[in-house]
């Protein structure tokens, strides 16, 4: 989070079973100790920070994959396990989790922050991927919000408490495993890119390219301050212009078809230079810029650290929010380049920050804050993926509105009264 | 053109991404419940074998693997990527562990004679030991040209352009088939097994037969002693300054 110093717990323990965890969270919540939640620490919203100190409860000893269900397409993970990980792990079996940030995230982690990766647009987000959650509540019950062992396509049983614990933030229980839907790996995969004149027409072809149902598994925007960016750190030879990054999954026959579609409606939006791949290696190359993006925008000014927005608004806005964006940017001195999911109407600025000169420190918050402020306006959200941890709590408010915000903590103060489940973060 | 018939060897090893406990008795090391998988260059071997197919190259891929039941996986995993058929020498768990890259050798030999394969392809080496002495030796008893640790791989008529990455750079040879390659990660990223692939692969058909059968010998020359962890590593010391470091360095004779 922009300028906040990481806040180190009292105490750090790492616990090896769910029922550790309930006896660790039973003691704190009775001794007035916060609990602090921690998996592999790679959120990007301070959702760590120990702001009130406490107790950090690292769950990563906890480390197992337990029941794969491969006909019903079920996983169970424990915190320890992270995408890339479980990825790893079935890659004989013909099933994936396609949900990916960029970061080796815990699964666990990734369901208390709802998050999501490149292939949302095709795939879903954590939301929709988590079919049941064991929780230890503050008091240390054990609680599983779907019903014991279950693991169903649908149902219409009860209050939703799976979705009420993904997207908490570790401030409504401890995560101790995750059922999670698995998806058949793709056939056959084709990328593709190309670059545009305007931001309009980018994201024009985005719409009409949805519009036309094509099954688009990526759909990533790299705006022109980026690919200057890339071509400098990669040594490559991109157009300075607005660019898509494509990636389709299917048999080869209907890959042929969705990249014939696309290729068209690129075109009738006055695309230049549409070229795909169809090898892994080939496909590695022509991804190279997008891959690249967070260390070629590091790379613009050296020696500084870098914080991403992440605001999402419906794909509509999403011109016109780009443009306030870069005169914003401008306005303000700070260099950023941008990278988009479009297809979610989700994107990230990269800000470059010096991290010891508060002056900039401040122009990069009072920059992100104004952004998530226009992307309300916008009817949008102001995170589209990292949480709202420390920074972004009065912005919630303005997002949910006070009545929102009312039954959040309402909620808050039913499974937490005493306020120790990870203090300080989105409420 | 497409006459050339390739035979893929392919060894369970286990999973690359698993912690190995040493047995407490030092006979070994723990394979009990732990996962297993095929060997990530066996893997890139299966890959061109079938790279190769599909570009009509070769007519018929054939994979096997020596040792015990679970060894069917494996292969099954090799025609789930696309091989065409799959040989399984059972080799009982317990022999199966004296089963060293000789032994192997002497059945690929074998087969590759009986199935009249053009071309024998297998990894480098196999993760767990390390070996990278199966193809040499299954080039040896046939008589045949090797090109191993290959990364880029050509057919040419009835011949075999091989790139080599060797410790001075790159070598390439040319090879008259029939020919051994084993092969290195730059060859090729193996593609990942597809639900309907599996489900293809399981109409396939696995032959199983004894080694006995090939009239080969499997007992072994080598015993293992024992089997141990590495040495704990120790925490290194922090100097102060640049001189400081030399002498140090100089003082445990290290320069």
């Amino acid at each position: 989070m922009a300028g906040s110093r990481c806040k180190p717990p009292d105490a750090v323990v790492w616990p090896q079973n769910a029922e550790q965890v309930s006896r660790l969270a039973a003691l704190c919540y009775g001794h007035g100790l916060p609990i602090i939640p921690f998996g592999t620490g790679t959120g990007l919203e301070g959702g760590v920070c120990a702001v009130q100190g406490g107790v950090c409860i690292n769950l990563t000893m906890m480390d197992r994959i337990l029941e794969l269900n491969p006909e019903d397409f079920s996983v169970v993970v424990e915190p320890g396990v992270t995408h890339r990980a479980l990825n790893t792990h079935l890659r004989a079996s013909g099933l994936w989790f396609p949900v990916d940030p960029g970061a080796d995230a815990s699964l666990c982690g990734m369901a208390a922050t709802r998050a999501s990766g490149t292939n949302a647009v095709r795939y879903g987000t954590m939301r929709d991927n988590v079919l049941n959650l064991e929780v230890v509540l503050p008091d240390g019950r054990l609680l599983h919000t779907a019903g014991q062992g279950r693991h169903f396509r649908k149902s219409a049983a009860g209050y939703n408490l799976t979705g009420l614990f993904v997207g908490s933030e570790g401030t409504l229980g401890l995560i101790t495993a995750a059922t999670l839907r698995l998806h058949p790996t793709p056939e056959a995969t084709v990328v593709a890119t190309c670059a545009f004149p305007t931001v309009q027409a980018a994201v024009d072809s985005t719409v009409h390219i949805l519009q036309a149902a094509v099954p688009v598994a990526r759909i990533e925007f790299l705006d022109d301050v980026m690919m200057d960016a890339c071509n400098k750190y990669s040594k490559l030879n991109y157009s300075v212009a607005p660019t898509l990054f494509f990636e389709f999954h299917g048999t080869k026959e209907a890959l042929a078809e969705q990249v014939q579609r696309a290729e068209e409606i690129t075109q009738n939006n006055g695309a230049f230079h549409f070229s795909w791949a169809k090898e892994a290696e080939e496909r590695r190359q022509l991804w190279a810029a997008r891959h690249n993006a967070w260390y070629s925008a590091l790379a613009l000014r050296p020696g500084s650290k870098g914080y991403s927005t992440d605001v999402c608004v419906p794909i509509s806005r999403l011109p016109e929010i780009l443009v306030q964006a870069k005169e914003d940017l401008k306005a303000s001195g700070i260099t950023g380049a941008i990278v988009g999911h479009v297809g979610d109407g989700n994107f990230h600025c990269i800000l470059l920050v010096d991290p010891e000169d508060p002056e900039e420190l401040h122009r990069v918050k009072v920059f992100a804050e104004q952004l998530g402020r226009r992307a309300l306006a916008l009817h949008g959200t102001c995170t589209g993926e990292h949480g709202i941890g420390l920074g972004k709590r009065h912005l919630l408010q303005e997002e949910v509105g006070a009545v929102g915000v009312q039954t959040m903590r309402q909620l808050k103060a039913v499974l937490d009264p005493k306020g120790l489940m990870n203090p300080g973060k989105v409420l | 053109m497409a006459e050339l018939r390739a035979l893929v060897a392919v060894k369970r090893v286990i999973d690359f991404a698993v912690k190995i406990r040493v047995k407490p008795d030092k006979t070994g090391v723990v394979t009990d419940g732990v996962k297993h998988s095929m060997n990530p260059f066996c893997e890139i071997a299966v890959e061109e074998a079938v790279r190769l197919k599909e570009k009509k190259l070769v007519k018929e891929v054939v994979a096997v693997s020596c040792g015990p039941t679970q060894c069917q996986e494996t292969i099954r995993t090799a025609l789930a990527m696309g091989a065409d058929r799959g040989i399984h020498v059972e080799v009982p768990a317990a022999e199966a562990d004296r089963l060293g890259p000789l032994q192997v050798a002497r059945v690929l030999a074998k087969l590759a004679e009986k199935e009249k394969v053009d071309l024998v392809l297998l990894g480098k080496q196999a993760i767990d030991d390390d070996c990278n002495q199966t193809g040499q030796m299954t080039a040896g008893l046939l008589d045949w040209p090797q090109g191993t640790f290959a990364s880029q791989l050509t057919v040419e008529g009835d011949k075999l352009k091989v790139e080599r990455e060797i410790d001075g750079g790159l070598e390439t040879l040319r090879l008259k088939l029939p020919a051994v390659v084993t092969t290195d990660l730059r060859l090729n990223e193996p593609r990942y097994a597809t639900l309907p692939n599996i489900m293809k692969a399981k109409k396939k058909k696995i032959e199983v037969i004894k080694a006995g059968d090939l009239g080969v010998d499997l007992t072994s020359k080598i015993s293992v002693v024992s089997v141990e962890d590495p040495p704990q590593r120790t925490a290194g010391v922090k100097v102060e300054t640049t001189e400081d470091l030399v002498a140090k360095l100089k003082e445990i004779g290290r320069i």
